[in-house]
């Protein structure tokens, strides 16, 4: 740190003490204080003013009536709420997608992690890390394109042919005909790769805190490679799961532009899987740039509902999350 | 907690048995844990796969309408037309994320400051711990907010669309990501560091001016850059904040801004061959972008002597 001390005095000049040292202290502290609190402010202030413009449609609606309402009528008035504004198909489609998306995403991400942490040899482990990575850093409009005029047409599609023609099709609405591209299907397929890593990457760290002696244990007795992961590291990682498929599921209920592009924007929320529908997000994202006020509200209404929706799942996240941290250790979540 | 091996006693098997010898239900067990290896190496494969194609298809698709024009030269006004290119939405996106930057990560490694310094503080947990509820706020939500805050003129601060509403959305995005982050790295600073610099006699603000955040300085830079990559990324919110230009845009506040994401969102969407292209080529620029700059946050990371 300081090369230029002497044995005796200490002469590093940005280090000597003064009275202006002395006064900047609390000054120094409170401009922490307050950069630490601006995170709270700026919180605070956007639920605070979301809420404010949203709500004459909340009034007019009710909260209740919002929620399950059916339909969705935009009115065009610049001063009053004259549609009608109900955002159950919205939000209907939104946790569709998002609970096929988890469904689909931790069994595969906890594979991921466990093939990286225990199968994978020592030097592919961090290329594989790396790459699982890669896949958060791509922006959410290219996996839109590409998802729009690559997956959906090669893979998704197809696929959905496939399991509406097959007796399970038609046997139950869900897997039933017909199958468009622009479906809750190929929406939900999207987001599994988006929330993949996130996945992923907890459940490594959790994997990796099982303590060795608990694993060696296991082995000494005679245990499979395969019986020491599913009997001994995931039961000890439950709760580190459940904390990552959380917050798995936030980010699936927030995602905005590939779900916008794929999900097919149709007001008509069917139940079936690869028909299209409409998310909290996409409807935001799609209606925005040509809404009246009025509309503009209504919107803010939704995005209301779908903040305070990832809220109270990313609050029960991050206190799994923490919880389990406490316990083993170290820190999870970067 | 059952493994499955069988005990056997003496009065099952009077026979001495050697340990070589493998019994048909340990086959049996090593079979699946060989079928699961393969199971798992598939659900590898099931997120490698996509990430492969996808670059692949970015850049043959991308490549056709990529090259000097296409970051030099803004688009023609039709998406029929061939040529062109997305510099505004470059300078827009770089614009943008720039300033982002500026009032996101001096702000955030202050934060993170304060957060290190007391790591078991009742204020600084609620002040941790909301920072990480807003790591997951959905950000269309942010731009939402932005739009409520400066943009609308009823009860905002009636900016109007424009670079700073939208480079505000980005910052809040990017600041939780670089407070966790920051406060990770300075926490790895050894205590006896700054013991030392206190021994010295130096005041609180120049412990952590001179002493700890230059020994933290290549992770925080890290963290920075990763924030930075995201912010860069992120398309929903400006949306609704910088609405998209279709020129060169300077001025801070008063004319809609245009970002790269925009414009690819606009040109793919619409049914014309050469805005497909172009769109194919600007998600070739964002890729390279986010990549690069993680690429440079590994290799700065790489030099971290803590």
């Amino acid at each position: 740190m300081s090369s230029t001390s002497t044995a005796f005095a200490p002469t590093h000049r940005g280090l000597r003490g003064s009275a202006r040292g002395r006064r900047a202290d609390p000054l120094f502290r409170a401009m922490l204080v307050l950069a630490a609190s601006s995170v709270l402010l700026i919180l605070a202030a956007m639920i605070v003013r979301t809420s404010i413009e949203a709500s004459p449609v909340f009034a007019s609606e009710g909260i209740f009536g919002f929620v399950t309402g059916q339909e969705w009528s935009v009115g065009t008035s610049r001063s009053e709420v004259t549609g009608t504004y109900g955002a159950f198909p919205f939000i209907y489609g939104t946790l569709k997608i998002s609970f096929i998306a988890i469904l689909l995403a931790v069994p595969t991400s906890i594979g991921i992690a466990l093939f990286t942490n225990e199968v994978a040899p020592a030097w592919l482990r961090k290329p594989l890390i790396y790459t699982i990575d890669t896949l958060a850093m791509v922006p959410s409009v290219v996996y839109a394109l590409v998802g729009l005029y690559f997956f959906r047409v090669v893979f998704w599609g197809p696929m959905g042919e496939l399991v509406a023609g097959s007796p399970l099709g038609e046997a139950t609405t869900f897997f039933g005909p017909p199958v468009l591209l622009a479906s809750y299907w190929s929406a939900a397929n999207i987001l599994t790769i988006m929330i993949l890593p996130i996945i992923t990457a907890i459940c490594r760290d959790v994997f990796a805190q099982v303590p060795a002696d608990e694993r060696n244990a296991a082995f000494a007795m005679g245990a499979t490679r395969w019986e020491v992961m599913s009997r001994v590291i995931v039961p000890q990682s439950f709760s580190g799961i459940v904390g990552g498929t959380m917050l798995g599921l936030g980010r699936a209920l927030g995602e905005t532009l590939a779900v916008a592009v794929l999900i097919g924007s149709s007001q008509r929320w069917a139940p079936q899987l690869f028909f299209g529908g409409d998310s909290m997000t996409a409807v935001i994202a799609n209606t925005f740039a040509d809404a009246h006020p009025e509309a503009v509200w209504a919107l803010l209404a939704i995005g209301v509902t779908l903040f305070f929706i990832t809220m109270s799942v990313n609050i029960a996240a991050r206190l799994i999350v923490a919880r389990v941290n406490r316990r083993v250790g170290g820190s999870v979540v970067a | 907690m059952s493994i499955g091996t069988t005990t056997r006693t003496e009065a099952d098997d009077l026979e001495p048995r050697s340990l070589l010898e493998v019994t048909s239900n340990a086959r049996r067990r090593e079979r699946i844990s060989r079928i699961m290896s393969v199971v798992m190496f598939g659900c590898v494969m099931a997120a490698v796969v996509p990430l492969v194609l996808l670059l692949w298809q970015v850049v043959s698709n991308g490549a056709t309408a990529f090259g000097w024009e296409f970051i030099t030269r803004i688009e023609p006004l039709s998406y029929r037309d061939r040529g062109g290119g997305y510099l505004h939405g470059i300078v827009g996106t770089l614009y943008m994320t720039g300033i982002a930057t500026l009032l996101a990560v001096p702000l955030g490694i202050a934060a993170a400051v304060y957060l290190s310094e007391r790591p078991n503080g009742r204020y600084a947990s609620v002040v941790r711990f909301f920072t990480d509820v807003m790591t997951g706020v959905p950000s269309i939500f942010v731009g939402l907010a932005v739009y409520a805050l400066l943009v609308s003129g009823s009860g905002g601060f009636g900016l109007g669309f424009g670079t700073l509403a939208g480079a505000t959305s980005l910052a809040i995005i990017m600041l939780p990501i670089v407070v966790r982050s920051s406060e990770e790295m300075l926490r790895l600073v050894p205590a006896d560091l700054r013991a030392a610099s206190y021994g010295l006699g130096a005041r609180e603000w120049q412990t952590t001016l001179r002493v700890t955040l230059p020994a933290a300085a290549p992770g925080l830079t890290t963290g920075a850059i990763l924030a930075v990559a995201r912010g860069a990324g992120e398309t929903a919110p400006l949306i609704l904040t910088a609405l998209g230009a279709r020129q060169v845009v300077t001025s801070l506040t008063g004319a809609p801004q245009s970002d790269i994401g925009l414009l690819m969102l606009d040109g793919f969407t619409q049914p014309f061959d050469a805005g497909i292209e172009r769109a194919w080529a600007g998600g070739l620029t964002l890729i390279l972008i986010t990549l690069l700059l993680s690429i440079g946050a590994r290799i700065v990371a790489s030099r971290r002597q803590i």
